[in-house]
């Protein structure tokens, strides 16, 4: 039925599209994308400072991030066998384009690196592979805020400031998460402090993303996403608050990191699902448009008074 | 009309772009309502009324456009001393009688005038054949009352009826007796409070009507009447365009551009299927079917025309032409030219008469051309029960329709009412190619040809209908050749050669040849004044001769229109005589000057000596305005200067009609057959000679009953054709109007528990269906003074078959037919419900209680009780 | 041009030439596109239609919505033009018209009795209702998001300004989907590729109407060149205003507004959002400079964190 009194709509039906993206392969991918990119950053860390277990564990972790990755985003396409026609064009206005090119040698890289590893064969190409991963690892774990962020995706596109740290951040807890988890526990202090570090980007760029957003920032508080977005929080919380008790003990390190991985699974889901709500709901499309169009009225009638 | 003809409509989006206002009255708010200036809701059925409204606000305000009513209509004749209107007998006219249910018109005639009983075919002394069989239904009287069925009325197609003489005239119009005053009278009691009562449209609704009406008609300007099934789906079909007639006549419509009353044919070719017909009781260029016991031999056949003045006066020239046309070298003048090969009517042959002889057993055989009666006519059952009880059965369509189907999935079937088992009716599909896939002309409303060239070959066994009857015909004769039997002659003697393709196709314009006709060398005429009475002629339809002058396919040009005048004359070709607008003379005044300026379009150039114009004038060319014809004079020579409608046999426009119409010299209102509504203009509640189709199948139900509380009626959708064959199995269009559904008002809705998207079931005395609920504010609920009615809207496009399915609510609508030209009247009274039907015999079951709670009795179907 | 005007114009600002913008050489033909005059549009659906014939796309199902005469019920990847039926009660009454143009000298003022509504709105029974139709379609925007956002180049600009998908390059990414503003572009479920209005690209080549503009009977698609179809909708406004139907406006006919105006425009008689259209649609890309920069903060920030993590006292 029709309208909620505050604006109309054509039989209360959206007005753009729901994205076809399919779920869990696009919040899987966004969700290994950063554990991906935030573990090669810790692996050459790892390297430089002679830390073989955690270099080992976040190798891994950034070479299966990217074959997991990969795999989510071919899956999720219409046509997967056409794959490749995304690297026949480079487009800085595609964030998927642009993404496309970052995972295809951030894949290739990190798993280079990760066999020489743990091979022991080419240790120099590996060492020039990881340092490459590192520093395509970084922009693999933000774009992934632009791919969403460049829609007309209310709840998605309003976040373009905060989305990125967001997203830095959340990446670096699961990255770091995972660290925590698995690798030595003399080692995996980097991890600790970056997944700690992380943490406390992503929810200070998530609560400033939802202050600033107003109703638009409406379906992260709200519904099902809501509730993602909250236990993503308390997860993440949890794996910050336990951290400083794990410096000594082993298994409530990996149980906090495995708490910042979690939570950087739910909170990809979160924000996954809170796109798909305001795509759902055209007041999200409609008020804001409604009120920018009546300021900028309101602006040009002030203008002509002027005159 | 956005709604049905949404092609033709882009014309009266292009007026009222140029500043036209649009008006639009129909019992829902529709596409056209849209975007009309105004919309008026009506109670269906209640046409008569509103238009008899606008008459009278023109006569008791004089609006009339008074030089024109009195120069060319009937306004000026008095009319016999014995007339009596329906104000003096209570809604009946002089001459009723109740015995043969019809009307004597000896009474309606002019004064000083006598009716001529007219025309060779025409039922002498019969104003047609009101008469029933139905109300006893004994069937027994058949050969008696089947004498006065002819319906003649429609043979007047062309013109009007013939009267012999011109009458004496008051050109002042203030003799009681004349026809102005009459109408005035008449008229008199349809006040805008009445119309009110009647068709639930407010006052200042109506004065807004009346005001923008007659501000838009006179010298300078010109209104147009378009209307469609609307108006003629009634019981007093005819006489709502009469109503609609005699208001534009007084307004001085008639005969000028930008004017007119414009009959929005169904089908494509509908009005060419009247042109070279379809029905039972006329021939090509509507000339009479001839009747078995008037029309012995030609002479008599033409003999009350012979005399006749006007066009008409030479149909013995159509009609030998016709003749030879058919039987070629056989058609002598020794032998009447084959007269007596045509066939002869001994009645009323119409659809709904046939089938009631096929429930009957009396009709074997059926062909079902590109209809879809099942479906498509009213009273389903009535149709199924026909097609069930006979030898054989052929049906030529696009698709498998229900009409071919019935025997195995009608709901009878579901019913149990019919077992296929024991149907005998042999039914043989025969595959047909569509318009796309064979050439042709359509004729549209405008009298206009259009010919289409073949796009593709139509697949597999399908067959273009003159492909079908063409080998149908070989066939036939060739079974017959040799026969030495007189009754086998007038198909041998047939002039069936016709020239075939390398397919062995026959080649159309060979025959749209034929029909323009050909002179004694064979060569094409160019004009109907051209055809004889010796012989020497031959024309497949008189007033489409000229479509293929000069060898040329006349119908197939197509000049745009920004590369000529606003006439737009080579375009396509109009009958007759390429003529676009009728009557055309009456766009000039009397003295052969244009009325306006603005309006100017046909006019006497008097140094020409001629009328000229754009168009092709509508008159003897070279007729002066100012001749008068010598007493005594017949056929053309009788048509003064100042008588423009040059088919009727005065040459005026009949505001009154003294002959020819079957009830009533003038319209008036009468109830649909089944009304929640007390008439509350006359103690006559229906039509009194209105037809019934008695059979057990077709009960009424009672009026004013309980039971039956609200009205409904049925239309159609832009998305679909017709019964749906052509729309509902495509894909295309069937998503756009996916499913049946009625459409209700917020108050029905509430009264009843109707829920929008949900089921209901409306029920008749014939039976029950269930379809969709449609709530919608463009149904509106109608107050009637004290009563408020409500209207359930039936598109009506489905049935069993196709890529959806619905019931069809047609299966609802009662077979009363109006009497000039037995057309169903299809509104009636029903009861809605929420929910869906009961399924199998439990919907006969269910229908029965409905008929005992409302006294229906099955044995003797009743009028309702309305003509007591 | 400094780089960040040369991005505006191609990402944002007003573009006077899309398809030089998009590379085709300067003798390409003019930008082509559609002028709908919802006002005259009768609702016959004759467009989706012509449209689905033509471009041989299938039913999108047998569904009655209850959502008036709608039963596409929006645009899709099986449904390029869709018909909206809005039932509303009548709210404006407008001034009589007078019958302008028509009247012979002394008719000037002419004033009929009859309340004219504006076209599509008519004064019906007790309280009156409008019902107002109106055939959406692809915009063709002048700055499109979805062809933007497209990783594989499958959507591009043709030489008339139009906005193409080529189906033997998409790979079904869809994101195009969210991308779009109007949410005119899907994907199909079976086919999983992008598809939408082409403008009748394959007509328009062989110098052709588009099947839903041919198949209009009132005009209310009007095809023709972008610039004079601007200029015939700027007049078929004022005219209507003229008349006394104040409620007639544009939508999409402005090369300033958030996607640098429509190549596919609208009269329309009602707000936007009445039919379903976004009142004041924004290309996402407008925002592609902030999102990279806060991308390439963010990775710097990452990058950071990453560095802190083994500067301090790993334990």
């Amino acid at each position: 039925m029709v309208p909620e009194p505050e604006f109309e709509s054509y039989y209360g039906r959206q007005i753009i599209k729901t994205p076809t993206w399919k779920t869990p392969d696009v919040p899987v991918y966004l969700f290994v994308g950063g554990m991906a990119g935030g573990s090669a950053l810790l692996a050459e860390g790892a390297a430089l400072t002679g830390r073989p277990g955690l270099e080992c564990v976040a190798r891994a972790a950034a070479a299966g991030g990217a074959v997991v990755g990969t795999v989510a985003l071919v899956h999720d396409l219409g046509r997967p066998s056409r794959f490749l026609n995304m690297l026949r064009v480079f487009k800085p206005t595609s964030p998927l384009s642009v993404g496309t090119f970052i995972l295809a040698p951030f894949g290739g890289l990190s798993a280079v690196a990760f066999a020489s590893h743990l091979t022991g064969r080419v240790p120099r190409i590996g060492r020039l592979a990881g340092a490459g991963a590192a520093l395509l690892g970084a922009p693999l774990v933000t774009y992934t805020a632009a791919l969403v962020a460049n829609t007309a995706v209310p709840a998605w596109h309003e976040a373009h400031r905060e989305l990125p740290f967001a997203f830095a951040g959340s990446g670096a807890s699961a990255a770091g998460g995972v660290a925590m988890v698995f690798a030595p526990h003399a080692e995996s202090g980097p991890g600790a402090t970056l997944a700690m570090s992380g943490a406390a980007v992503e929810l200070v760029a998530t609560a400033t993303m939802e202050r600033r957003m107003g109703l638009v920032g409406e379906p992260y508080r709200i519904g099902r996403p809501g509730l993602l977005m909250k236990v993503a929080r308390g997860l993440t919380v949890g794996g910050a608050v336990l951290t400083p008790f794990g410096a000594r003990r082993p298994a409530l390190r990996r149980l906090a990191g495995a708490a910042y991985v979690a939570g950087s699974v739910v909170f990809r889901f979160g924000v996954f699902e809170a796109g798909i709500a305001s795509a759902k709901d055209p007041k999200y499309v409609v008020i804001p448009q409604r009120e920018r169009l009546q300021a900028r009225r309101e602006e040009q009638a002030r203008t002509t008074e002027a005159h | 009309m956005a709604e049905a003809h949404p092609v033709g409509f882009q014309w009266v989006m292009e007026a009222k772009r140029k500043g036209a206002t649009i008006i639009h009255v129909d019992p829902r708010f529709t596409r056209t309502s849209a975007v009309a200036d105004l919309h008026l809701p009506i109670r269906a059925g209640s046409d008569i009324a509103f238009l008899g409204g606008l008459v009278n606000h023109v006569l008791s305000n004089e609006l009339d456009f008074r030089e024109y009513v009195v120069a060319y209509t009937n306004a000026a004749n008095l009319i016999h001393d014995g007339f009596q209107d329906t104000e003096d007998l209570d809604g009946l006219f002089s001459g009723w009688d109740t015995e043969s249910a019809s009307y004597d018109p000896s009474t309606w005639q002019y004064r000083g005038g006598e009716v001529a009983p007219a025309a060779g075919q025409r039922d002498a002394g019969q104003a047609t054949g009101g008469t029933t069989d139905a109300l006893g239904d004994d069937g027994d009287d058949q050969d008696s009352s089947e004498n006065h069925e002819a319906a003649s009325s429609e043979s007047h197609g062309s013109g009007g009826a013939p009267v012999s003489s011109k009458g004496e005239r008051d050109e002042t119009l203030q003799d009681p007796r004349c026809v102005y005053q009459i109408l005035k009278r008449h008229f008199a009691r349809y006040t805008p409070e009445m119309v009110q009562r009647v068709c639930g449209i407010r006052p200042e609704q109506f004065a807004q009507v009346a005001e923008a009406l007659t501000r838009n008609s006179g010298r300078e300007r010109t209104s147009a009447i378009a209307y469609a099934v609307g108006w003629t789906h009634h019981s007093t079909g005819a006489q709502t365009i009469r109503t609609a007639a005699i208001l534009q006549t007084l307004l001085g419509n008639i005969g000028r551009p930008g004017g007119g009353i414009l009959a929005l044919r169904g089908h494509a070719s509908i009005q060419g299927s009247t042109d070279i017909p379809t029905l039972f009781n006329i021939l090509p260029g509507y000339l009479p079917m001839p009747h078995a016991a008037e029309h012995v031999d030609l002479d008599s056949y033409v003999a009350n025309d012979a005399g006749a003045t006007g066009f008409w006066g030479n149909m013995r020239s159509y009609a030998v032409s016709l003749l030879k046309s058919y039987w070629g070298e056989a058609a002598t003048a020794e032998n009447d030219f084959c007269f007596d090969y045509l066939p002869r009517l001994t009645g009323d042959h119409s659809t709904y008469t046939t089938v009631k002889a096929q429930i009957e057993g009396r009709c074997k055989g059926y062909f079902v051309v590109g209809e879809n009666p099942a479906v498509g006519s009213a009273n389903g059952k009535m149709q199924r029960l026909g097609m069930a009880n006979l030898d054989w059965m052929v049906v030529r369509d696009l698709q498998m329709i229900e009409s071919a189907t019935f025997w195995k999935d009608g709901p009878e079937i579901e019913t149990g009412e019919l077992v296929t088992e024991e149907i005998g009716t042999e039914i043989f599909f025969l595959p047909a190619a569509t318009h796309v896939e064979k050439s042709g002309s359509f004729t549209q409303t405008q009298r206009m040809l259009q010919w289409r060239d073949k796009a593709v070959s139509p697949p597999g066994d399908a067959r273009s209908e003159l492909d079908f009857y063409f080998e149908l015909g070989n066939r036939i004769r060739a079974k017959l050749a040799g026969s030495a039997d007189e009754m086998d002659r007038p198909l041998l003697d047939l002039e069936w050669d016709y020239p075939v393709d390398d397919h062995g196709e026959i080649e159309p314009e060979a025959v749209l040849r034929e029909i323009n006709g050909t002179d004694v060398d064979g060569a094409p005429l160019s004009s109907y004044t051209q055809l004889t009475d010796d012989g020497s002629t031959s024309c497949g339809c008189w007033i489409y001769c000229g479509v293929y002058a000069d060898g040329v396919n006349q119908s197939r040009r197509r000049k745009p229109h920004w590369e000529q005048d606003q006439v737009a004359s080579e375009w396509g070709w109009v009958w007759p005589a390429n003529r676009r607008i009728l009557y055309n003379r009456a766009s000039a005044a009397p003295d052969g000057s244009p009325w306006s300026e603005r309006k100017r379009y046909v006019w006497w150039d008097a140094d020409q000596g001629s009328w000229v114009g754009s168009d092709v004038p509508d008159f003897i060319v070279d007729r002066p305005p100012d001749h008068v014809p010598a007493d005594g004079a017949t056929g053309p020579d009788a048509i003064g200067g100042q008588d423009p409608f040059i088919m009727q046999t005065d040459g005026k426009a009949w505001l009154f009609a003294p002959l020819g119409v079957a009830d009533g010299p003038l319209p008036a209102h009468y109830e649909p057959p089944e009304s929640p509504v007390h008439n509350p203009l006359y103690t006559q509640q229906n039509n009194p000679g209105r037809k019934f189709i008695g059979t057990p199948s077709n009960p009424i139900n009672p009026s004013f009953s309980e039971v039956f509380p609200y009205v409904f009626t049925t239309y159609r959708l832009t998305e679909h054709h017709t019964a749906g064959a052509m729309s509902r199995t495509l894909p295309l269009l069937t998503e756009l109007q996916p499913e049946a559904f009625c459409e209700v008002s917020p108050r029905l809705a509430a009264e009843r528990g109707l829920v929008h998207l949900g089921w209901a079931t409306i029920a008749t005395a014939r039976t029950a269906i269930e379809c969709r609920v449609l709530v919608t504010d463009r149904m509106r609920s109608l107050r009637l003074g004290d009563q408020m009615v409500e209207q359930v809207g039936l598109p009506y496009h489905w049935g069993v078959n196709g890529i959806t399915t619905g019931d069809s609510p047609n299966d609802l609508v009662n077979v009363t037919t109006d009497p000039n030209v037995y057309i169903q009247d299809k509104v009636g009274t029903c009861d809605i419900r929420p929910g869906r039907r009961p399924r199998g015999p439990a919907l006969t079951a269910y229908v029965e209680d409905y008929r005992e709670r409302a006294d229906v009795d099955l044995q003797h179907p009743t009028d309702g009780g309305t003509d007591s | 041009m400094s780089l960040r005007d040369s991005l505006a114009r191609s990402l944002h600002a007003p573009l006077d030439d899309v398809s030089a913008e998009a590379g085709f050489a300067e003798d390409h033909p003019p930008r082509m596109g559609f002028f709908t005059d919802t006002s005259v549009c009768i609702g016959c659906k004759a467009c989706e239609v012509a449209c689905k014939q033509w471009n041989d796309v299938p039913d999108d199902g047998y569904a009655l919505t209850g959502m008036s005469y709608d039963n596409t019920e929006a645009l899709g990847s099986t449904t390029w033009r869709h018909v909206a039926f809005i039932e509303k009660p009548a709210t404006v009454t407008s001034t009589d018209l007078g019958l302008p143009g028509m009247g012979p000298p002394g008719f000037e003022g002419y004033e009929s009795g009859v309340p004219h509504g504006e076209d599509q709105s008519t004064a019906s029974g007790e309280g009156g209702l409008t019902w107002l139709m109106s055939s959406d379609v692809c915009k063709h925007c002048t700055h499109a998001a979805c062809l933007d956002v497209c990783p594989t180049g499958s959507l591009f600009r043709t030489e008339f300004g139009t906005v193409v998908v080529q189906p033997d390059i998409c790979n079904g990414c869809g994101y195009c989907v969210p991308a779009c503003p109007y949410g005119v572009i899907d994907l199909d479920k079976e086919d999983g590729r992008a598809f939408k209005c082409t403008l009748c690209y394959d007509r328009l080549k062989d110098n052709q109407t588009p099947a839903c503009a041919q198949a209009c009977p009132t005009e209310s698609i009007q095809f023709g060149e972008v610039s004079e179809l601007r200029e015939r909708a700027a007049g078929r406004v004022a005219e209507l205003h003229e008349k006394g139907v104040d409620v007639a406006r544009l939508y999409g006919a402005d090369p300033e507004d958030g996607v640098g105006g429509d190549g596919a425009f609208f009269l329309l008689l009602d707000e936007p959002e009445v039919y379903g259209l976004p009142p004041d649609p924004v290309v996402t890309t407008r925002d592609l400079g902030a999102m990279w920069r806060h991308v390439g903060a963010a990775a710097g920030l990452l990058g950071a964190l990453a560095a802190a993590a083994f500067a301090g006292r790993g334990r």
